[in-house]
This record gives C-alpha cells, sequence and structure tokens, in this order.
C-alpha cells in the first residue's frame, strides 16, 4: 500500500490552484489502493505555503524542504528532492499539476527513477491506467504503466479543485539537498493583472488575430471587467505581438475550461481550440462566416467586433 | 561548439486526424508528415547559432522509422552539416528517445543540445528534460530566448505567469517554445546540397539502449464531439441567450 505524493505548485505563501487538481487526481487513486496523499512543499521561507497545504482535504501529510536552492523550483535542484523523498518513503505514484513548474520538473524525475512519465492525464481509471488527450485532444489515449513509479501530471481542467479547508495534516520537515550548481536565476517578468488567473476564472475573454492590434485589447479588457473575466488570446495573437505569452489559450499555451468563453476576432485553428473546447459555453464573435471557430461555439455572431464588442459591453 | 539537434517525424500540423475504428490509434498511412514544427524552431536556433559564430557544426538526430531520412534531410537543406538516423519502428517513448540521445551525446560530445519543447503527435513535452535528467545537466525549457556565451547560456523561459531567465553552466539542454525564432524555408540550392550531406544510420541496439516502451496503450478514441451551436442575429439576441438560456451571465 504505497501513498501518494504531490509536488505542490506555490508561491511561497500560498498553493497554486494546480495543486488542489493534483490533489483530487491523487484522491481517486488512493481511494483505490488504499494508500495515503502527501505534499511535498519545496521552497525558500516556505512554512506558509506547507500550512495552506496542511489544511487540504484529502491529505494526510505534508513534508517542507526549506532551502534556499528552492526558491525558484529549478528542476536541476528540486528533481534530486523528489527522487530522494520517493525512494525514502516508498511512494508509488508522483503527482503535479501540468503547470509550467510540474512539466519542467516532473519528466526530470521520471527519468532519475527510471520510469515513464504521463503528461497530462484527463481522467484516472485506475492506479495505474490514465486517459490523456494526444494530436492536440483530437484523440484520447488510455494508457497503462507498469513502472514501479508512476510519475503524472495533471490536467488542470479535467479535475475539481480539492477543497482547501477542512484537513489537519501534519507538517513534516525534511532536510534540502542544496543546489547542483547547473543553473541558476536571473530575473523573472510577470505579467501584472487585477483580472483573475486566465486557467482559474469563470469567464474567459479571448481575442485573435482579427483585433488587429495591441492596442485594441483594451475594447476586450472593458469587456471582461465588466463580466469579472480574464483576458486570452489566441497563438497569432501572441505571435503578432499584441499581448504577451502568458495569455494564449491552446494546444501549447493555457488549457482553460470556464463557464463562458467568449472568442473575438479569433479563427479557430485546431491547436485553439485545443485549449478551449471543453469550456462548457463558447461564444464566438467573427465577421467571418465561415470561421471554424463557430464549429464549436454554442452561439456564433457574425459581425465587425469593432461594434460588437462594445455594444455587448454596453448590453451587459 | 558542435550542436545536437533531435528532430521528429509527425503527422503534419495541419492535417486532420483520424482516429483507427478498432482503437488502436490514429491513423497515419497515406497521411502528410513534416518535421515537429518545435524541431523546425530548434533547427533554427542552432543554424544561427552558426552563422553568429557561435556554433561550429550542427548534427541533426532522429529516432524512428527509415522515412525519418526525409526529416532528417529537411533540416540539412535548412543547415544542419551532418545527421544521425537511429532507425527504430514503433512507438518510440521519451524515456527511451532521451536514452538513445544521451548515448549519441556522449559519443558527439556537443556543448549544447536544442530540441523542440513537445512533440504535435503525443503531445508528451519530455524528451528535452529526461535527456537533461540522464547526462546531469541543466535544462532550459521552453524557451523564448538563447543568448550563448562563454561556457554559460542565458535561456529566457516563457511560464505560466510571464518570463522568467535563468543561467544555465554549457553543456546544457534547451527546448524550443514557439516564439524563439521564425524558422526559415529551404531554398531549392539548399535542398539539393543537403542531398550530398553525410546521413549515417545505426540502430538503437549498437548504442547499447533498449527502446521497448514502457507504457500500454491500451486504446485510442475519440474525443466527445461538440456540436456548432447556433447563430445569432445581434448583440441583444446573444446577450439573451446567454441569461436565459444559457444561464452564464
Amino acid at each position: 500500500m504505497a501513498n501518494i505524493l504531490v509536488i505542490a505548485d506555490h508561491d511561497g505563501t500560498s498553493l497554486k490552484p494546480a495543486t488542489l487538481n493534483a490533489v483530487t487526481a491523487a484522491s481517486k487513486i488512493a481511494s483505490g489502493i488504499g494508500g495515503d496523499v502527501h505534499i511535498l512543499v519545496a521552497g525558500k521561507g516556505a512554512q506558509a505555503a506547507a500550512e495552506a497545504a496542511s489544511k487540504v482535504a484529502g491529505v494526510a501529510k505534508v513534508l517542507l524542504a526549506d532551502d534556499a536552492a528552492y526558491e525558484h523550483q529549478l528542476p536541476e535542484d528540486v528533481a534530486p528532492l523528489v527522487v530522494s523523498t520517493v525512494k525514502g518513503g516508498g511512494y508509488g505514484h508522483v503527482l503535479a499539476g501540468a503547470t509550467s513548474v510540474g512539466k519542467n520538473l516532473l519528466p526530470r524525475v521520471a527519468a532519475l527513477l527510471d520510469v515513464a512519465a504521463i503528461s497530462d492525464i484527463t481522467a484516472v481509471q485506475s492506479a495505474d491506467t490514465f486517459e490523456r488527450p494526444i494530436y492536440a485532444g483530437n484523440a484520447i489515449a488510455t494508457v497503462q504503466s507498469s513502472d514501479a513509479v508512476k510519475v503524472v501530471t495533471v490536467r488542470t481542467t479535467a479535475f475539481e479543485t480539492a477543497a482547501a479547508e477542512g484537513g489537519s495534516a501534519s507538517v513534516e520537515q525534511v532536510a534540502g539537498a542544496g543546489a547542483a550548481g547547473l543553473s541558476s536565476f536571473v530575473s523573472a517578468e510577470l505579467t501584472k493583472s487585477e483580472r483573475p488567473e486566465l486557467t482559474a476564472a469563470r469567464v474567459v475573454v479571448s481575442g485573435g488575430r482579427g483585433m488587429q492590434s495591441g492596442e485594441n485589447f483594451p475594447l476586450l479588457e472593458a469587456l471582461a471587467d465588466k463580466l469579472g473575466a480574464a483576458v486570452g488570446a489566441s497563438r497569432a495573437a501572441v505571435d503578432a505581438g499584441f499581448v504577451p505569452n502568458d495569455y494564449q489559450v491552446g494546444q501549447t499555451g493555457k488549457i482553460v475550461a470556464p463557464e463562458l468563453y467568449i472568442a473575438v476576432g479569433i479563427s479557430g485553428a485546431i491547436q485553439h481550440l485545443a485549449g478551449m473546447k471543453d469550456s462548457k459555453v463558447i461564444v464566438a464573435i467573427n465577421k467571418d462566416e465561415e470561421a471554424p471557430i463557430f464549429q464549436v461555439a454554442d452561439y456564433g455572431l457574425v459581425a465587425d467586433l469593432f461594434k460588437a464588442v462594445p455594444e455587448l459591453q454596453q448590453a451587459l | 561548439m558542435k550542436v545536437l539537434v533531435p528532430v521528429k517525424r509527425v503527422v503534419d500540423y495541419n492535417v486532420k486526424i483520424r482516429v483507427k475504428a478498432d482503437g488502436s490509434g490514429v491513423e497515419t498511412a497515406n497521411v502528410k508528415m513534416s518535421m515537429n514544427p518545435f524541431d523546425e524552431i530548434a533547427v533554427e536556433e542552432a543554424v544561427r547559432l552558426k552563422e553568429a559564430g557561435k556554433a561550429t557544426e550542427i548534427v541533426v538526430v532522429s529516432v524512428g522509422p527509415a522515412q525519418a531520412q526525409e526529416t532528417l534531410r529537411t533540416a540539412l537543406a535548412m543547415g544542419a552539416d551532418r545527421a544521425i538516423l537511429v532507425q527504430a519502428e514503433g512507438t518510440t517513448e521519451p524515456l527511451a528517445v532521451a536514452k538513445v540521445l544521451k548515448a549519441l551525446v556522449e559519443k558527439e560530445a556537443p556543448g549544447l543540445v536544442i530540441l523542440g519543447k513537445q512533440a504535435i503527435d503525443d503531445d508528451c513535452n519530455q524528451t528535452g528534460q529526461m535527456l537533461a535528467a540522464l547526462l546531469g545537466w541543466g535544462q532550459g525549457t521552453f524557451a523564448s530566448k538563447l543568448v550563448a556565451g562563454d561556457g554559460k547560456a542565458a535561456v529566457t523561459r516563457e511560464i505560466d505567469g510571464g518570463l522568467e531567465t535563468v543561467e544555465l553552466t554549457l553543456p546544457a539542454v534547451v527546448t524550443a517554445d514557439l516564439r524563439l525564432n521564425e524558422p526559415r524555408y529551404a531554398s531549392l540550392p539548399n535542398i539539393m546540397k543537403a542531398k550530398k550531406k553525410p546521413l549515417e544510420t545505426v540502430t538503437p541496439d549498437a548504442l547499447g539502449v533498449d527502446v521497448t516502451p514502457r507504457l500500454k496503450t491500451l486504446k485510442v478514441t475519440e474525443p466527445p464531439q461538440r456540436q456548432a451551436g447556433i447563430k445569432v442575429p445581434d448583440v441583444a439576441t446573444l446577450v439573451d441567450k446567454l441569461k436565459t438560456e444559457a444561464r452564464v451571465i
């Protein structure tokens, strides 16, 4: 009866929501085999994040590795810690949210353990069998692992978030392994926004090439603010420099599944659809009535977005 | 500095794929195949390093069927110097590919390995990280900028919140994201020249690597299809539908 280790994605003081999605997937695995779910928090001065992790429903134990080397989640430094934790604790599964941190770290962990990594799972069928999308979500593969340790990243939109309160896990300190000396953090340029985070927002308003320039994005921002929405973009809009990279929704950008997704001036390439087609309700506004986005939209409006968007904002 | 660039032959990104009726996989017979788009970006970055005088030789590698030679020729036409095909039929998982690449790195001793961040067929996003782990090297994944210096490289990475820059001790592994560069088209004279560039074929066995898959694919199915909804004539109708029918606002 091996336990399950979830790697926390956090900022030192709080957990990223993706950690809670991963806990839900971990709990599904645990319910089948009767193991416990533990969370590993690696960071510098991350006591508050560890305390937050200890309150998550369904978590039996939190391991806190507080070491200056883990401040920026460099995989060269964190992976050896995860590997020693897995080997020392006899874990049968290692899970993380499929965030930029999880995707960077877990394949490195898997290779060090000499096991396969299973990316971006969308369903747990059993402790060793998982569903995952391939070909930009145009096919779903069911894969079974016979490795001793299953190393898995979790598509956050496919699992509910575990309750952030209600648990009372113990927090245990584990020793850090220090820096590997292979890499160092230089700087970060993080997009500042008062709006909700793209992957966690209830409503997302996204713009594409049809926006024509970054100067027109305030149109969408005004609409987003009225709806309490996050603002996203298609790859075309990001490549054209209208908005920063972290706005990108799609196969290789962010995967979102909000209650309402409003696609404005987006044609609907399959790579974009891969990132948003699990949204509950999709609205498309595009002047080209042949645009493929209309094939997945619940409500399509063939119109000039520069007229329709301000009108929509007024009407709300 | 020698640069090694692994490339993968995949179903072209414009092809609308079909799941096989027996659920055993995706139809790849008689389907247009191309170089994985992220790997094209990796090749381009290596060629630019060479043009800037920072790289001395570019070796491209593919692990796959005999037809992956075409993919390697494309890379040679873009400006790579020579190619190695590690011929393997069937599924090659990222861990197996990383082990093959490790064996080649030990032979070729490159100062840098650049590859695409993920292949658009299996969407794994693992090989670069695994290779770095097996070699004990640093990794600069999802790179949108690469500045190679003396014994170090600065890599700007696309992360969930924006951008992050890390410094790696060389040798290291870098995986290319979309905005690292815009790959060139190979010119006809370069395509002709590429036919004469050296292309060596080896097997995983000869490199001492077991490429047996670790995962069993039980089945491959179509995702639930989303039905097209309705067209609304104007903004007022749209707002009404969202309020009374969909009830999302």
